[in-house]
C-alpha cells in the first residue's frame, strides 16, 4: 500500500463577477490528476508558475477543499474525514513552505513556533515539550539559545530551519515540501537541500516536493511528475525522466535549464517554446499542450491523451499523456495512445 | 579603433552612510567591458552587485548612499565628473538597465507603447506619431507578437514575459552601447527565462553592444557570458574568463558557489556541499577578507588584511591568501571538481 494515493484529483475555483458575484467561469487550477507515493520515498511536482502543483500539496493536506478526486493516507480516506480524524491525519502531514519571511509569525518567539503544533494536539507537558522544541531545534543545526528569539533576528536560511523544526515536532510520516529553496541563495539553499536529504534518512520520512527548479527536484526526488495547466502531463522515476523525457513539455522544460557548465551549455541545443502558458481559466481544447507544441497534428486539439506507460525500460513507472511521445516521434506511434472515450468522460461527470 | 575599453571601472567604492553605521556596499571594485562582450557579475543577495551597477548609472540615492572612491571611464568621458544633465543624456543613450522585477518596473497606468515612445522622445528628436511608430517596431523585433494591438495596452494585458520584453525593448530604443541586465531572468519560469536570454543575445548582436549581466544563477551565467567577476560582501574575490572561472577557479567562495550547485547533468548523485554558516553582515565586516568566518581554509592574516590582486592566467585574477600551490592541491580534493572538471 502507498502511503499517499491521490485519485483523480480536481479543484477548480469559481470565477465571481457583477454585483451578484454569480459565478462566470472555473479556474481549473488541478484538473483530474492522479500519482501515489510509497513510503520513504521523495515524489517531486515541477511545473511553470500557475500549473497547480502548490494548489495539488494543499489539496491532499485538505487545507483546501477539493472540487473531485480521491485522496487516502496509509488507507484512511481524507476526503471523508471527520474533523477528529483529521487532526490525527494532520499530526502524520506537516508542510514547508517557501517563503521563510512570511511564514513564520513575526510576535512569536521561536520556541512558541516550534511548540506551538504539540500544544495544539495536547502532548507532553510544559518541561518535555520545551526539552522536544530543544531537540528539534538541534536537529536542524541551530542551537538552545535561538529559542527564546524572534524571527526577524534570523536570516533566510535560518528561518527555513525553524520552518523544517515546526514541521518535525510531531514526528510525521509525510512532509510537502512547497519550494522549500526557491527564496535561499545558492550556498544556503545547499545546506538546506543536504539538511531535507539527512532527516529524510534518519526518521524515514516521505516527502512530496513541489518546486519549479528542475536542478532541484532532480537532485533529491526518486520519482519525478510534471505538470502542465493542471494535468500530469509524464510521470517517472527521476533518473529516467531526465534521461529519456517522452512528453514534448518535458523535453523543452528540461533544455531550457541552464547548466553550470560552459563548455556543455555551448553545445547544448535548446528547444524554445512559442508564446506563454494558456490561462488555466480557458484552457486549450484536447491536449493543453498543443498549441504551443513542436510536434502537435490534427488528433492533439480533438481529447487530452491518458497517462500511460511508455512501453520503455522503466516499464509501468514511467507514463507519458501524449500521442507523439518522443521515442516514437521519428515515425507516427503504431498504436497511439488511446484518448479518453466517451463514455469515460460522461462516467467522471457524474 | 581607440585604446579605451567601453567601460572601464577603477577601485569604485560605493557606501551607504546609514544610523546603524557605513554599509560598504561595493569596496574596491575594478572591471572592464568591451563591445559584443559579455560580463557576469555573480554574486548572491548583498554581495553589491547591483549597487556596482547602479552606481555605474549614477542611480544612488544619496543620502545616504556615495561613490566615495574610483573612476567610471566610458570611453574617454569620465561618469562621475559630467553634470546631472550630460548624466541623463548618459542613462538611455549609451547605458541601458533591465530590472528583475517586469511587474515593478513599468508604470501600471500608462500604456506600453506610450513609456516606450516617452524614452525615444526624451533622447531622439522624434515626433509623437513617428515615436509611437518606433515602439510598435520595437515590440515586434523583441518578439512581442502582434505589437500593433499591443502598443496600446497597460502593462497588466502583458504577461510576466512580455513584461520584461517590452523592458528590453525600452531599454535598446536608443542603441544604448551597453545594457545592464539586472537578474533579468529571476522572476521568470525557465521556458521563458530561455525566451528573454535569447532576446538579449539577439539584442547585443545587433547593436554591437555590452552586456553587464548581474545573476545569482551560474547556469544563466554559463550559457551567456564571456567573462565573469564573482563578488562576496562587497568585493570582487575573483574574475576570469568564463571557462576559467568554471574549470580553473582559484578562489575557495567561486569553489562553494559551485560545489552548492544540483546539476542537472548530474549522473550519479553526488552529495553537495554547501558553504557554511550565514551570510555577512555588511554593517561589521572584517578589515580582511569578508568571506573568513564560512571559509573553510582560513588562515590568520585572513581577518585582517585584504590580500593583494594576485595575477593567475590570462585575464584571470584572484584576491586571496592561500598559496597557489595549495589552492590547486585543495581544489583536487573537492567532490565537485572530481565528478566535473577533467
Amino acid at each position: 500500500m502507498s502511503l499517499l494515493e491521490v485519485t483523480g484529483l480536481k479543484k477548480h475555483f469559481p470565477i465571481k463577477s457583477g454585483i451578484l458575484r454569480r459565478t462566470t467561469g472555473q479556474v481549473y487550477a488541478v484538473d483530474g490528476i492522479s500519482f501515489s507515493v510509497e513510503k520513504g520515498e521523495t515524489l517531486g511536482l515541477v511545473g511553470e508558475s500557475g500549473c497547480g502543483k502548490s494548489t495539488t500539496g494543499r489539496a491532499v493536506l485538505r487545507l483546501i477543499a477539493p472540487t473531485a478526486g480521491t485522496i487516502t493516507f496509509e488507507g484512511v480516506d481524507v476526503m471523508a474525514a471527520s474533523k477528529a480524524q483529521m487532526q490525527t491525519l494532520r499530526r502524520h502531514m506537516q508542510i514547508i513552505f517557501q517563503d521563510p519571511y512570511a511564514s513564520l509569525n513575526p510576535r512569536m518567539r521561536v520556541r512558541n513556533i516550534v511548540g506551538e503544533s504539540l500544544k495544539i494536539h495536547n502532548i507532553g507537558t510544559e518541561a518535555e515539550r520545551k526539552k522536544r522544541v530543544f531537540e528539534l531545534l538541534e536537529t536542524v543545526g541551530l542551537s538552545v539559545e535561538h529559542a527564546e528569539r524572534y524571527p526577524h533576528e534570523f536570516s533566510g536560511g535560518q528561518r527555513q530551519r525553524i520552518g523544517i523544526a515546526r514541521a518535525l515536532a510531531l514526528n510525521p510520516k509525510l512532509i510537502i515540501c512547497d519550494e522549500p529553496v526557491s527564496a535561499l541563495d545558492v550556498s544556503i539553499r545547499a545546506q538546506v537541500i543536504n539538511l531535507l536529504e539527512d532527516l529524510q534518512d534518519e526518521l524515514d520520512l516521505t516527502y512530496l516536493v513541489i518546486a519549479h527548479d528542475l536542478s532541484v527536484v532532480k537532485h533529491i526526488s526518486n520519482r519525478v511528475a510534471v505538470m502542465y495547466l493542471g494535468k500530469i502531463v509524464e510521470i517517472s522515476d527521476s533518473a529516467v525522466l531526465y534521461d529519456q523525457p517522452q512528453h514534448p513539455y518535458t523535453e523543452a522544460l528540461l533544455s531550457a535549464v541552464p547548466i553550470p557548465d560552459p563548455t556543455t551549455e555551448r553545445a547544448r541545443r535548446r528547444i524554445i517554446l512559442e508564446g506563454d502558458v494558456p490561462s488555466p481559466a480557458n484552457p486549450p481544447r484536447g491536449c493543453v499542450f498543443h498549441p504551443r507544441c513542436p510536434r502537435a497534428q490534427e488528433v492533439c486539439p480533438t481529447t487530452m491523451p491518458v497517462l500511460a506507460s511508455t512501453g520503455g525500460d522503466a516499464g509501468q513507472r514511467h507514463e507519458v499523456a501524449c500521442y507523439f511521445p518522443a521515442r516514437f516521434s521519428s515515425g507516427v506511434r503504431s498504436v497511439p495512445n488511446q484518448p479518453f472515450d466517451g463514455a469515460l468522460t460522461a462516467a467522471e461527470k457524474s | 579603433m581607440s585604446e579605451h575599453h567601453l567601460l572601464e571601472v577603477k577601485d569604485l567604492s560605493t557606501h551607504f552612510f546609514t544610523h546603524a553605521g557605513v554599509v560598504k556596499a561595493v569596496n574596491g571594485v575594478s572591471f572592464t567591458l568591451d563591445r559584443k562582450q559579455t560580463l557576469g557579475i555573480v554574486g548572491e543577495s548583498g554581495s553589491g552587485k547591483t549597487v556596482a551597477a547602479l552606481s555605474l548609472m549614477r542611480l544612488i540615492p544619496d543620502p545616504p548612499g556615495k561613490v566615495v572612491e574610483g573612476s567610471l571611464m566610458l570611453g574617454d568621458r569620465d561618469l562621475r565628473a559630467l553634470t546631472d544633465d550630460e548624466m541623463r543624456k548618459v542613462r538611455g543613450n549609451d547605458i541601458a538597465m533591465i530590472f528583475q522585477d517586469p511587474m515593478t518596473s513599468l508604470n501600471p497606468v500608462v500604456k506600453v507603447g506610450k513609456q516606450i515612445a516617452e524614452a525615444i522622445i526624451l533622447h531622439q528628436d522624434k515626433s509623437k506619431g513617428e515615436a509611437w511608430r518606433m515602439a510598435a517596431e520595437l515590440l515586434d523585433r523583441v518578439g512581442i507578437p502582434d505589437a500593433e494591438r499591443r502598443v496600446n495596452q497597460y502593462p497588466f494585458e502583458f504577461s510576466g514575459g512580455m513584461r520584461q520584453r517590452a523592458m528590453i525593448a525600452m531599454a535598446i530604443s536608443c542603441n544604448p552601447d551597453i545594457l545592464i541586465a539586472d537578474e533579468p531572468t529571476t522572476a521568470l519560469d525557465v521556458t521563458i527565462q530561455a525566451q528573454i536570454i535569447d532576446v538579449i543575445e539577439e539584442m547585443q548582436q545587433r547593436y554591437e553592444s555590452g552586456v553587464i549581466l548581474i545573476t545569482h544563477d551560474l547556469g544563466v551565467v554559463a550559457e551567456i557570458a564571456d567573462k565573469v567577476m564573482v563578488m562576496y560582501g562587497g568585493r570582487t574575490v575573483e574574475y576570469g574568463g568564463i571557462d576559467e572561472i568554471f574549470y580553473n577557479p582559484h578562489h575557495p567562495y567561486t569553489w562553494g558557489l559551485l560545489g552548492s550547485l544540483p546539476r542537472l547533468d548530474e549522473v550519479e548523485k553526488t552529495r553537495l556541499t554547501p558553504i557554511k554558516g550565514q551570510p555577512p553582515d555588511l554593517i561589521a565586516l572584517p578589515s580582511g577578507c569578508p568571506f573568513v568566518g564560512r571559509c573553510s581554509y582560513e588562515r590568520p592574516e585572513c581577518r585582517d588584511r585584504w590580500p593583494r590582486l594576485e595575477i593567475v592566467g590570462p585575464e584571470h585574477g584572484v584576491n586571496c591568501w592561500i598559496p597557489e600551490a595549495e589552492r590547486r592541491e585543495t581544489r583536487a580534493s573537492l567532490p565537485h571538481f572530481q565528478a566535473y572538471v577533467r
